[in-house]
């Protein structure tokens, strides 16, 4: 009798190959996609349970925050990232945001039939090194694969979980008149690498994404011991949008400096290039903070101590306003409105 | 920024602002029409008027391309993407302008429509080149600046004999328009829009020169100066019309001699008027048909005229009953007497052409300035 034969598998092409619809159907190619390649760079404890869902121990005291965020963008791979790491600093940050100290990240990747293996491996690894530098783990993930056309290369979303200890805790409606608002860095790199990599508009620039990982920055400024009042990472419609949802939640005003805000020159040129306002340009590794006025000073202090905030910068100040404007004194002397992003200013930006 | 910085510099705009308020006469009021879209965004952006004297009034003018641009040859384009089914390439602000039947070229998309926003003329006639399978069209819109571009692309597809592009031609001429707001009944009959001069186009001018303004300068008797689009540009502007005025003069005086000449962009006008002809007459918004306004194709390039290879008849369409776009443009409303602004009427969802584009009056209020009805 034949002792039946040991399986030889033969190992995913990560040169030449391409995803086709089998990595998606729930067999042998989509488990070796998974064992190859997903598990094998994000490798911890509790993906390697190799279940249909991750069993997590019981968080540290505290209350949980959870947060979800979809990835398209386009390109794939952009100056300074891709979307890789960009799934998990976005993820990261959005906990971050909530005061919250993050710990598992969920994924799911939606797959275009005929995407080489080897970006796919390339945007994993990336994955697992933004993963590992900003202290998550990717836990879960699924996988599904759509024929050609029907998506554009791959989307990723992904879950994140964190615990934030019981007490006062980062809020959007918590900003009085008064607080302080402060800024960690430079507006509008990210959009701005992203639109200038875009081919179609064919400049060359030197701007560089700013995606990164924010709660490093986060519990250094929580070890201040300041009470933070509003942390929020401006995205995407830029600063502008981010202090007008913060104005409207809270039920204030704010008065910013146009002088104060820090924008690169490059960045600043290709802005005014393409007739954009870099205070509605996305950013992937921007914090903006709203303190009390007597906690500003340490937290500026703290801000520039950190390597992701040596441009950090007090912007303005909160204001008792029934119409909840942002409002701005212009570096030529005048005053304007800072208003919500009308449009769609750069889509498929992260 | 270097060439950019300069121009914004917030010392030197305080001297402006002196000499403007120790030269204009506290005994009388001044009224400047900024023409142009770029001058009132900039005004709005920077705060100019901030730094005005009280009885400095600017009053925006039609010189937005979008806003001019009437509902029914929105409607063509529509058809065209949706009916004919073509490729329709156009610039970024025109895909939200309103249309008829709450459709606008951003809602055909929505509806299936291949409607593509491209950044320039080159850029649609490569989505012609790639897709040679399909009809594209592109809707031409804007004044002289962006006319010699449009014509650049049109002797393109004709010297390569792309058979599968044509342009929507939708260019209007800057002079004409100045010229029928200054015939209104309004500035001349009834003094209800008080005009005491013009700040001139910025971009238009480097085409065409500042002598195309001479004519109805001294015709009209209005001041003419001809100001680039960075805020000091304006103050200075306004310093020299309020000379003009105080010394009783009606010149076409040049601030932004960076880049305009007196006859304009020689090379330019020539390719312009090889491609392009005079139409009869042109539907605006707010200046309703005003004969020998824009352009249309010329013979020579019938085949890559749109509305020659469509059966796309243009047919008017009034504008919404509650907007006043139409006054608005013609500077006999400011956007803050219209009933409908920033009620119903806001950016995200135009009822009128000045609310769509940044460089539209509406718009350029709603964004930058509405906190001095707050006050």
């Amino acid at each position: 009798m034949n002792k039946p034969r040991k399986d030889y598998v033969r190992p995913l092409d990560l040169k030449h190959g391409r995803v086709d619809m089998t990595h998606g159907s729930g067999g042998r190619a989509m488990a070796q996609l998974i064992e190859e390649l997903f598990a094998r760079h994000l490798d911890n404890e509790w993906l390697r349970q190799g279940n249909d869902g991750a069993t997590l121990p019981a968080p540290p005291p505290g209350r949980l925050v959870m947060s979800c965020d979809g990835h398209v963008v386009s390109p794939l791979f952009f100056p300074g990232g891709d979307i890789g790491c960009l799934s998990i600093h976005g993820t990261v940050n959005d906990v971050a945001v909530m005061g919250a100290t993050p710990l598992w990240i969920a994924a799911g990747f939606i797959l275009e039939e005929g995407f080489p293996l080897a970006d796919l491996a390339r945007i994993v690894e990336s994955m697992a090194k933004a993963a590992r530098e900003a202290g998550v783990a990717v836990v879960t993930g699924d996988t599904k694969v759509v024929e050609q056309g029907k998506a554009d290369g791959v989307f990723i979303s992904t879950t994140g979980v964190g615990v934030v200890p019981e007490g006062p805790r980062p809020s959007g409606d918590r900003a009085r008149p008064g607080d302080a608002i402060l800024v960690s860095g430079s507006l509008g790199d990210h959009g701005m690498a992203i639109m200038a990599t875009r081919e179609h508009l064919g400049f060359d620039s030197p701007i560089v994404s700013d995606t990164a990982a924010l709660n490093g920055l986060i519990a250094a400024l929580s070890a201040t011991g300041a009470d933070l009042k509003v942390l929020r990472d401006p995205t995407r419609g830029g600063l502008a949008t981010t202090l007008n949802e913060i104005a409207r939640q809270s039920g204030v005003g704010m008065m910013i400096e146009e002088a104060a805000i820090p924008v690169k020159p490059p960045v600043a040129a290709a802005c005014e290039f393409l007739g954009l306002d870099p205070l509605y340009v996305a950013n992937e590794g921007k914090l903006v903070a709203i303190v009390a006025e007597a906690d500003a000073g340490r937290v500026l202090a703290a801000m520039r101590a950190h390597p992701l905030g040596t441009e950090a910068a007090r912007i303005g100040t909160v204001t008792e306003d029934d119409h909840h404007f942002v409002q701005m004194t212009t570096g030529f002397g005048g005053r304007r409105i800072v208003d919500w992003l009308t449009g769609e200013q750069l889509p498929r930006i992260c | 920024m270097k060439f950019v910085d300069e121009f914004r510099d917030g010392t030197l705009a305080k001297g402006l602002a002196s000499a403007i308020s120790r030269e204009a006469n506290p005994g009388r009021r001044y009224s400047f029409m900024e023409f142009c879209g770029g001058h009132t965004h900039a005004i709005s952006r920077y705060g100019v008027s901030d730094l005005l004297p009280a009885n400095i009034r600017l009053v925006h003018g039609p010189g937005c391309p979008v806003c001019v641009l009437p509902v029914g040859r929105i409607d063509m384009a529509i058809r065209l993407a949706l009916e004919h089914r073509v490729i329709l390439c156009t610039y970024g602000d025109t895909l939200r302008v309103p249309a008829s039947d709450g459709l606008s070229l951003m809602k055909a998309k929505a509806r299936g429509g291949d409607i593509r926003m491209v950044y320039s003329t080159a850029d649609a006639l490569k989505v012609a080149r790639e897709n040679p399978d399909r009809q594209v069209v592109f809707l031409a819109i804007g004044f002289e600046t962006t006319t010699p571009p449009t014509a650049v692309v049109l002797k393109q597809a004709k010297a390569e004999a792309l058979a599968n592009f044509s342009v929507l031609c939708c260019h209007v001429l800057t002079p004409s328009a100045i010229v029928t707001i200054l015939e209104s009944p309004e500035v001349r009959q009834w003094g209800t829009v008080p005009l005491d001069g013009f700040i001139g186009p910025a971009h238009v001018s480097t085409i065409i020169g500042s002598r195309p303004y001479e004519n109805f300068a001294e015709e009209y008797r209005k001041p003419v100066v001809i100001a680039g689009f960075e805020p000091l540009d304006v103050m200075q502007a306004v310093l020299m019309l309020v000379r003009q005025v105080n010394d009783g003069r009606a010149e076409v005086e040049n601030e932004f001699t960076r880049a305009v000449t007196r006859e304009g962009n020689r090379k330019a006008q020539d390719l312009v008027a090889e491609v392009f002809e005079l139409r009869r007459e042109f539907e605006w918004r707010g200046l309703n048909v005003v004969p020998y306004s824009a352009l249309r194709i010329r013979n020579a390039y019938a085949p890559w005229d749109a509305e020659r290879r469509f059966p796309v008849g243009y047919r008017s369409v009034p504008d919404h009953k509650a907007c006043d776009c139409g006054a608005i443009l013609r500077g006999v409303k400011e956007p803050r007497d219209c009933k409908v602004f920033g009620t119903v009427c806001t950016p995200e969802n135009p009822i009128g052409s000045c609310m769509v584009s940044s460089e539209g009056a509406c718009a350029a209020y709603y964004t930058y300035g509405r906190y001095k009805d707050a006050a």
